[in-house]
């Protein structure tokens, strides 16, 4: 269970921490000119970070108690596939889901 | 004091928006529905909806609360997640640097993967836009994605606990992450810094509160800015050969 006062501390550092890092730039740099080098880091910071948090969810999935499954592994390989090749969200959601149905229906 | 509506270009920011309330409403709907299973009130998510707007974000916090890691660990990897929005806040800039303080304030906090998409692309395609139609435009755009956000928010927070565990949508928040990765992967670098993430993520699962996450995310970006530059190098001195 999530305890009711840690839960309002993250939601109020994560809102003050989500606007600070939107008006970062746009607000307090303005046209100054940012280093190459950290432009560089930032730009593969979605990249970096959001594999990283599902690489743990796909191999060991809370709801089968941490044990490997092939419907959720095979339904993780297709999305990423046809969001790689069709660049299209909702394409590799689509299809993504239909695949753990089906895994899950014909693996039970 | 100078106008900074322009009514066409306001409208096809509009036009240009609405298509992503097909990928904003599920996400918003989904987060509603999870957050209520992890024990959130309506008023509690819908707080946390509208004061960070930031889906991603808020998944991974409801995630490493779910999984008791402490405080600031949460804090950390959740904004690490929304590092991304200081890299459009830089980028838009030199678009909308010029405007007053508190309608920079609004912008920033409008800022959202649809609404940067979509107007970086709309100033690159054209140069001569003013600053009235540059706004106009990225305020257009955020007409229909925002309020869709807390609106479908709302509705998943009230329809939460009603969902049968066999729709099994615990997977839900993995897929919708793997298909926006899907089309960031965009050069060799981002393949690269993705693979690491992955590998680092799972070689270090053993560290406690998540922290494996935070060795994932800074090893995936310096592998990403490395691999970027080994590419400048060799397409450099291809050049001079």
């Amino acid at each position: 269970m999530i305890d009711k006062s840690d839960l309002w501390i993250i939601i109020i550092a994560m809102g003050i921490g989500s606007f600070g890092l939107r008006f970062l730039f746009l607000g307090l740099v303005g046209d100054r000119e940012m280093p190459p080098w950290v432009l560089r880091h930032l730009r593969y910071t979605a990249v970096a970070v959001l594999p990283g948090l599902v690489a743990p969810l796909v191999l060991w999935p809370a709801a089968t108690n941490g044990q490997p499954d092939p419907a959720r592994m095979a339904a993780a390989l297709v999305t990423l596939g046809v969001g790689y090749f069709t660049k299209n969200v909702l394409a590799a959601i689509f299809s993504g889901a239909a695949t753990l149905y089906l895994g899950l229906f014909l693996l039970g | 004091m100078p106008s900074y509506y322009d009514r066409s270009t306001y409208l096809r920011g509009v036009k240009d928006g609405l298509p992503f309330i097909l990928v904003v409403a599920p996400f918003a709907l989904l987060f509603g529905v999870v957050a209520t299973e992890a024990g959130l009130t309506v008023f509690e998510t819908m707080t946390f909806s509208a004061v960070v707007i930031a889906g991603a974000a808020q998944f991974t916090a409801l995630q490493l609360m779910n999984d008791n890691a402490p405080t600031v660990v949460v804090i950390a990897s959740a904004l690490a997640v929304n590092l991304r929005m200081a890299m459009y806040s830089a980028s838009l800039t030199p678009h909308l640097g010029a405007l007053p303080f508190w309608r920079r304030a609004f912008a920033a906090y409008t800022l959202v993967d649809q609404s940067y998409a979509l107007s970086t692309l709309e100033y690159e395609k054209n140069p001569d836009m003013t600053l009235a139609q540059k706004t106009s435009y990225f305020f257009g755009v955020i007409t229909p994605v925002l309020p869709n956000w807390y609106l479908w928010s709302l509705i998943g927070a009230m329809v939460g606990q009603s969902i049968p565990p066999e729709l099994a949508l615990d997977f839900a928040v993995p897929i919708t992450f793997i298909a926006m990765i899907g089309p960031m992967l965009r050069t060799g670098a981002h393949v690269a810094a993705a693979f690491v993430s992955v590998t680092c993520a799972i070689l270090f699962a053993f560290l406690p509160w998540n922290l494996g996450l935070i060795v994932a995310g800074v090893v995936g970006m310096m592998t990403g800015a490395q691999v970027e530059l080994w590419q400048e190098r060799k397409s450099g001195s291809e050049d001079a050969s």
